[in-house]
């Protein structure tokens, strides 16, 4: 029998009230300590304000041709225009709706599935547990780009069906993490103690599970994020993508498609690469902070690398181990890959 | 040792079979028809879709289809290709041939700088070179694939081939010189593959050997009188090499996004472009079996690290 004592420390208490505000205030120092993950985070809410109405912050209005095709950058132009004279930084804000709805939607979706099916699989256990992770071995290994371009070959690029490909081939990793998770929480004291006060199984979940799994979650969705995003613009390159709804993706194709090559045109895709770049970089800072935070391994001291004197851990380190991200892995992706 | 080969390999042989099946009803529930395409030719009728669909066993029950289907796969029929009129099979060897030396040269590339990068930022933890060589990593991992092809063609142009296996003025000119021309072509594919990917196994690595120096082991090879760099190389290195050659060996699937996007960047004729033209041209029985392949690859190297891991740290056998 564990001990009451022991099971009572390493019982976290849900948010509420003054023991809310500690966690809060102990995310904050975190982030302080991380500025990687603070940058991340800073990066993400701006291409999210950025998405919401994109025309406030363009220079130029959409589709307007303001100077030769494929023209050079310049201090009016930044990043130059494209081939049809369009301000590439005007395009590019405006891909950030498309480009956000679509990864942001597919990775709830990711997400979400891979809650339910961890959940189930974790709590549950005995043949359900055997018959759903069978079934994640199966689609895990299944690579993520292949199938998406042939689905989107064999039943069309909409906009849904984008979605939703994505949405369905990404959920593994979160549900393999989830289920290890849960099942580490439903052997705790605590659950059992719920359990024989007459809480229903539903309950459990919900009220004590689910709040315990909200980082595990946010750090999935951030990672499947940037997955959804390099998948996207993979198959708008292939030409699967919607040509008029501009994404990040469909602009990299563009250039691809419409001899920027050719011309030296450089500007017409570093724009939309970059934009990719950092959203997928602020996406694995952010989901590694918070996978750190979860580790508690750092806390383990370290021989320093060249005295090889005992030293500590000192805060969060640049990234430990991606624990079962893809490429990409994409994306890789998406990696990332995966 | 053998008990446990037999298992991952009926454990394998499973998955190959649910990925063939998955294969089979992936291409029988899309809209329309195999011969939809086929049948529009000047002329054609009802009669002759009819006919075409007799000829190609498509008028049969789904159940019979998967058994034909089982068969023709265990003769290694993958179809005909519609674009090429030539057998999907022999069109994905020739593929292959030139996929296989790109992705191959680009993988060794991408471990090298992963081994390199992944120990400097270790030994140099916590300085700037470690915060440099860490961010770029994620940097060229965080790029896609298609947008670090397309900077390297902009940045090399001129310098190097950049489209193409070869180039077709020099096709007779003798076996050296053929060589050095594939292998100038191949330069940059693979290059732009190993900077893709490189960034994960730095990272891996890295972690990795930060928690080897964690282990209590490594502070007795220290205590022992061990020098750092004897200690390195002899007790912490080798430890640390396993996750690393564990994440490497199962990424090898899923390094087929990024291959897939090069090859259609730089024009190499390898199983990319072949999905990349089977989708353009709607070519049914190319694409299902590119897919077919790909997935395939995945369970094999999967299987393949299964095995690595289990020879390489004994510690791992239950």
């Amino acid at each position: 029998m564990i001990a009451p004592g022991a099971e009572a420390i390493t019982t976290p208490a849900p948010p509420a009230g003054p023991a809310g505000r500690a966690r809060l205030r102990r995310a904050l120092r975190a982030l302080r300590r991380n500025p990687r993950a603070a940058a991340g985070i800073v990066i993400l809410l701006a291409v999210a304000i950025v998405a919401i109405d994109p025309h406030l912050f363009m220079p130029y209005q959409a589709g307007q041709q303001v100077g030769p095709v494929y023209g050079s950058p310049s201090l009016s132009h930044p990043f130059g225009l494209d081939d049809a004279g369009h301000d590439v930084l005007s395009e590019t804000l405006l891909g950030t709706q498309a480009t956000a709805v679509i990864a942001v939607t597919s990775a709830l979706i990711a997400v979400g599935i891979g809650a339910a099916v961890g959940i189930a699989a974790g709590y549950a256990g005995g043949w359900v547990d055997l018959v759903l992770m069978r079934l994640t071995d199966y689609v895990l290994v299944i690579p993520v780009l292949p199938l998406a371009i042939v689905a989107a070959a064999l039943f069309g690029a909409g906009l849904v069906n984008l979605i939703l490909v994505i949405g369905l081939l990404l959920w593994t990793t979160t549900a393999r993490a989830v289920r290890a998770q849960v099942m580490s929480l439903r052997s705790r004291v605590f659950v059992r103690r719920v359990r024989s006060l007459g809480a229903s199984h539903l309950r459990i979940v919900l009220r004590h599970i689910l709040p315990q799994l909200a980082p595990l979650l946010v750090a999935m969705a951030a990672i499947d994020l940037a997955v959804a995003i390099f998948t996207q613009s993979a198959l708008a390159f292939f030409g699967l993508g919607n040509p008029s709804q501009i994404t990040w993706g469909i602009m990299i194709w563009f250039a691809f498609e419409r001899t920027a090559l050719v011309v030296g045109a450089w500007w017409a895709f570093v724009a939309p690469g970059l934009a990719i770049m950092l959203v997928a970089m602020s996406g694995y800072w952010v989901g590694q902070a918070i996978e750190d935070a979860l580790n508690p391994r750092l806390r383990v001291r370290h021989l320093a690398p060249r005295s090889f004197r005992v030293a500590l851990a000192g805060g969060a380190a640049v990234g430990t181990a991606p624990a079962g991200t893809a490429a990409a892995t994409d994306g890789g992706v998406t990696e990332g890959g995966r | 040792m053998a008990g446990y080969l037999v298992k991952r390999v009926g454990s394998m042989l499973i998955t190959v079979y649910v990925v063939i099946t998955l294969n089979f009803l992936l291409f029988r529930v899309m809209p329309g028809n195999a011969v939809t395409d086929i049948a529009r030719v000047p002329g054609s009728s009802l009669a002759l879709e009819h006919a075409i669909e007799q000829q190609f066993g498509l008028d049969h029950s789904i159940p019979v289809q998967y058994w034909d289907y089982l068969g023709q796969l265990a003769h290694g029929n993958l179809g005909v290709s519609f674009a090429y009129q030539q057998p999907v099979a022999g069109l994905l060897v020739t593929a292959l041939e030139y996929t296989l030396p790109m992705v191959g040269a680009g993988f060794l590339l991408a471990l090298l700088l992963g081994l390199v990068t992944g120990v400097l930022a270790a030994w140099r933890r916590g300085t700037l070179v470690d915060s440099t060589v860490s961010n770029l990593a994620i940097a060229f991992y965080a790029a896609p694939a298609q947008f670090l092809g397309l900077g390297l063609v902009m940045l090399f142009t001129g310098l190097l081939p950049t489209a193409g296996a070869s180039n077709p003025f020099a096709a007779g000119e003798g076996f050296w010189p053929t060589v050095a021309d594939h292998a100038q072509h191949m330069l940059l594919p693979s290059l732009t593959f190993g900077l893709a990917v490189f960034g994960q196994y730095t990272l891996v690595l890295r972690a990795s050997l930060l928690e080897t120096l964690g282990e209590d082991y490594t502070l007795t090879a220290r205590a022992t009188g061990n020098a750092p760099r004897r200690a390195l190389l002899r007790h912490v290195l080798p430890n640390a090499l396993l996750p690393f050659a564990n994440i490497a060996a199962l990424q090898l699937g899923s390094l087929v996004a990024g291959a897939v996007l090069i090859e259609v960047v730089f024009s190499w004729p390898g199983v990319g472009t072949a999905l990349y033209n089977a989708v353009v041209q709607r070519d049914y029985p190319m694409m299902q079996g590119i897919f077919l392949l790909l997935t395939l690859a995945v369970v094999l190297c999967n299987f393949g690290a299964d095995l690595l891991c289990r020879v390489l740290d004994p510690r791992t056998a239950t």
